[in-house]
């Protein structure tokens, strides 16, 4: 990894002195797509392979500074400040390799295969006895046997054998000690070096425990939110939990739960809901609000169905905030309102005196064939 | 008469003075539950509400009160700590309320448990209650008491306001609850759907089951088939999350549909293979199992 054009041909310089005739450059940006982009100088492609020293500084020189615009950067680009420089190597072999969660076990677990390069659902799909599975004891880790048990499983032998095993045991406490989720490398790659030694080299994903970055500070950091939809970032902010789906019929309800089963009678109905949406157990008036700015903020939305099961969040203050959020927003929508549970009674009187043109419904099923007439009925 | 817990069931509150915590420890008191003690590390000799005693540590609160059942209210740092410190006090049974508990922490505790007798219900659970009337039920954790009738049919689910709303529906309909019991919705967690099916069928006070499914894991599949060659009592099912997309987190850290595994399709079935009925759409839950009875 490097800053400068100097420190590329420099980390270049070392890699052909062994004996490769050639090298990789790839500008490093927080976004896919990098090979087939263009610079705005006009330059296209942020990854390329260069065969000697003075190439090298060239297209360093060439991508240090400059944006980066790629088909997942959107159009103002990405502006890139370090380039990896690695050797190319001639791949022999290609292996799968993942860590994860065993939920039958409730223990970590380690998946490993021969056919790498394939993604893990083909190969649990075509040839699933080719993916062998170590269940790992979290008080002890990964054990070295059982690492050498996986590696040997993949038919290394001889020296590749221990460096694979370290490998594998690396992977793993990457994987415990950054409260990772999923740690996949996809292909594990065996390379022949230019003395004809076999070595092994990685592409690595990771994805993390949200509920675990309060003690990773320096992987919240890396959180890019211009790669995620606005929408859910947004929803994020205000502690809701939101996810945008292709139908028309948005939904707001407490508790994930009744928030799936509120897509599903939508559906059952005719209807295709136009997002997941919870509020939380315990969501204020200020929750309501924002949820509503972000239902409405999707183009496809063409009516609302609101469902809350008053607990400890009781309905006539959801229902205030719901009348408040809508006359702010000026909803032109259809918007069916169903409230039950603590003070479901009072809650509908507010929604019924409000003049708001809501339709109040008693049940779920009432609820959600409701809303399915109104967006369905032309206007 | 119930599983679990009893209206003489003995309880203490873990994080009983932070705000959530003592705002269901109070619903919880007026409901009839026998609240004997909290715990919040140094508020030890207090009274909450100048009623309930409260201790540093578990070990004191159990030795001081014999409790045997605690409910778990603190911030989800602090949940795998305060989980297994009233594993260490040999409570019989454990409910984490707590919502946000990282993975890890559940995997260690879990791993810490193996060959304990006490049971975890939770995390990321509405709890449990044991309707009762006239100030004579046991409710411990978060489940409104409103909603509830004493009576004869068990629920089991995994989610909390859906939860309700099939327990309300009974109630509605004049059919009141045995006992009602939220597993939680996080991926890994204590009791399962199966064991508390388990303890339904040997409870008989239970007439009639509802278990309450969603998308992700397998408990739904393990526990359809136990009931298919064990139990004879009234079963009647709903799995939520059947338009959810494939491999989103829906809210609940385990409801996520990986590689075909863990679809609202394959429980659907599983649970129809075990002769179990299962409710086209969520409103029907209750009817679905009154049809059996």
């Amino acid at each position: 990894m490097c800053r400068s054009a100097r420190k590329a041909q420099r980390i270049a310089q070392k890699l052909f002195s062994n004996g490769l005739d050639k090298v990789i450059l790839k500008a490093q940006i927080h976004s896919g797509g990098r090979g087939k982009g263009t610079f705005k100088n006009g330059v296209k492609g942020g990854v390329k392979i260069c065969q000697s020293p003075e190439e090298v500084i060239n297209v360093a020189k060439s991508m240090l500074g400059q944006i980066l615009v790629t088909n997942q950067t959107g159009p103002k680009g990405q502006k890139v400040s370090r380039l990896l420089v690695e050797g190319v190597y001639d791949i022999r072999r290609e292996y799968y390799l993942a860590v994860l969660l065993d939920r039958v076990t409730s223990r970590p677990m380690m998946m490993v295969s021969t056919e790498g390069g394939m993604e893990i659902e083909e190969i649990a799909r075509k040839t699933p006895e080719k993916i062998i599975r170590e269940i790992i004891d979290p008080a002890v880790g990964l054990m070295p046997y059982q690492a050498r048990k996986l590696a040997s499983a993949l038919g290394f032998t001889g020296s590749l054998l221990h460096s694979a095993s370290q490998l594998l045991a690396g992977v793993y406490q990457t994987w415990w000690e950054n409260d990772a989720t999923l740690l996949e490398i996809n292909p594990l790659c065996m390379v022949e070096l230019p003395d004809g030694r076999m070595s092994l080299v990685v592409d690595a994903k990771m994805s993390f425990d949200s509920n675990a970055l309060y003690r990773h500070p320096e992987i919240a950091e890396m959180r890019d939110t211009a790669e995620e939809s606005p929408l859910e970032f947004e929803a994020g902010q205000h502690g809701l939990n939101y996810i945008k789906l292709d139908g028309n019929i948005a939904c707001m309800v407490n508790g994930a739960g009744l928030a799936m089963a509120t897509m599903d009678i939508i559906h059952h109905h005719g209807g295709w809901p136009a997002n997941f949406l919870d509020v939380g157990g315990s969501a204020k008036t200020g929750q309501v609000a924002a949820a509503f700015k972000i239902i409405l903020s999707d183009p496809n939305v063409r009516g609302i169905l609101v469902n809350i099961f008053g607990g400890i969040m009781q309905c006539d203050i959801i229902a205030q905030g719901i009348v408040a959020a809508a006359r702010e927003r000026q909803v032109k929508v259809p918007v069916v309102v169903r409230l039950a549970g603590s003070k479901a009674e009072e809650g509908n009187r507010i929604i019924g005196q409000s003049g708001l043109n809501f339709t109040s419904a008693a049940g779920l099923d009432e609820a959600a064939r409701a809303i399915v007439q109104l967006v369905q009925t032309p206007v | 008469m119930s599983i679990l817990a009893n209206p003489e069931t003995r309880v203490i509150i873990q994080g009983i003075t932070g705000h959530y915590g003592a705002l269901h420890t109070r619903l919880s008191l007026e409901y009839g539950t026998r609240i004997v003690a909290g715990v919040t590390p140094g508020k030890g000799g207090t009274r909450f509400d100048e009623k309930v005693p409260v201790f540093n540590t578990m070990a004191d609160a159990v030795r001081e009160t014999g409790a045997k059942v605690s409910a778990i209210f603190v911030p989800p740092p602090l949940a795998a700590d305060a989980i297994l410190e009233a594993v260490d006090a040999e409570v019989d049974l454990v409910v984490c309320i707590t919502e946000g508990i990282p993975v890890k922490d559940m995997i260690k505790v879990k791993r810490a448990m193996e060959g304990k007798a006490t049971r975890l219900l939770g995390p990321n659970c509405p709890g449990l209650t044991t309707p009762g009337e006239g100030g004579q039920g046991c409710r411990i954790g978060i489940i409104p008491s409103l909603i509830h009738k004493k009576g004869h049919i068990g629920v089991v689910s995994r989610s909390g306001t859906l939860t309700y709303e099939a327990v309300s529906q009974l109630t509605q309909r004049g059919l009141g609850q045995s006992t009602c019991a939220g597993i939680g919705g996080d991926p890994v967690h204590g009791m399962s759907h199966l064991e508390i099916i388990q303890m339904m069928n040997d409870d008989p006070d239970t007439h009639g089951i509802i278990i309450i499914g969603e998308i992700g894991g397998s408990s739904e599949e393990e526990a359809a088939h136990w009931i298919k060659g064990h139990v004879r009592k009234p079963v009647a099912a709903f799995v939520a999350g059947a338009t959810a997309p494939p491999g989103r987190r829906m809210g609940h850290a385990g409801a996520i549909v990986n590689a075909g595994v863990g679809t609202a399709a394959a429980k659907i079935q599983a649970f129809k293979e075990a002769g179990v009925a299962v409710a086209p759409n969520p409103s029907l839950i209750a009817d679905t199992l009154i049809q059996l009875l």
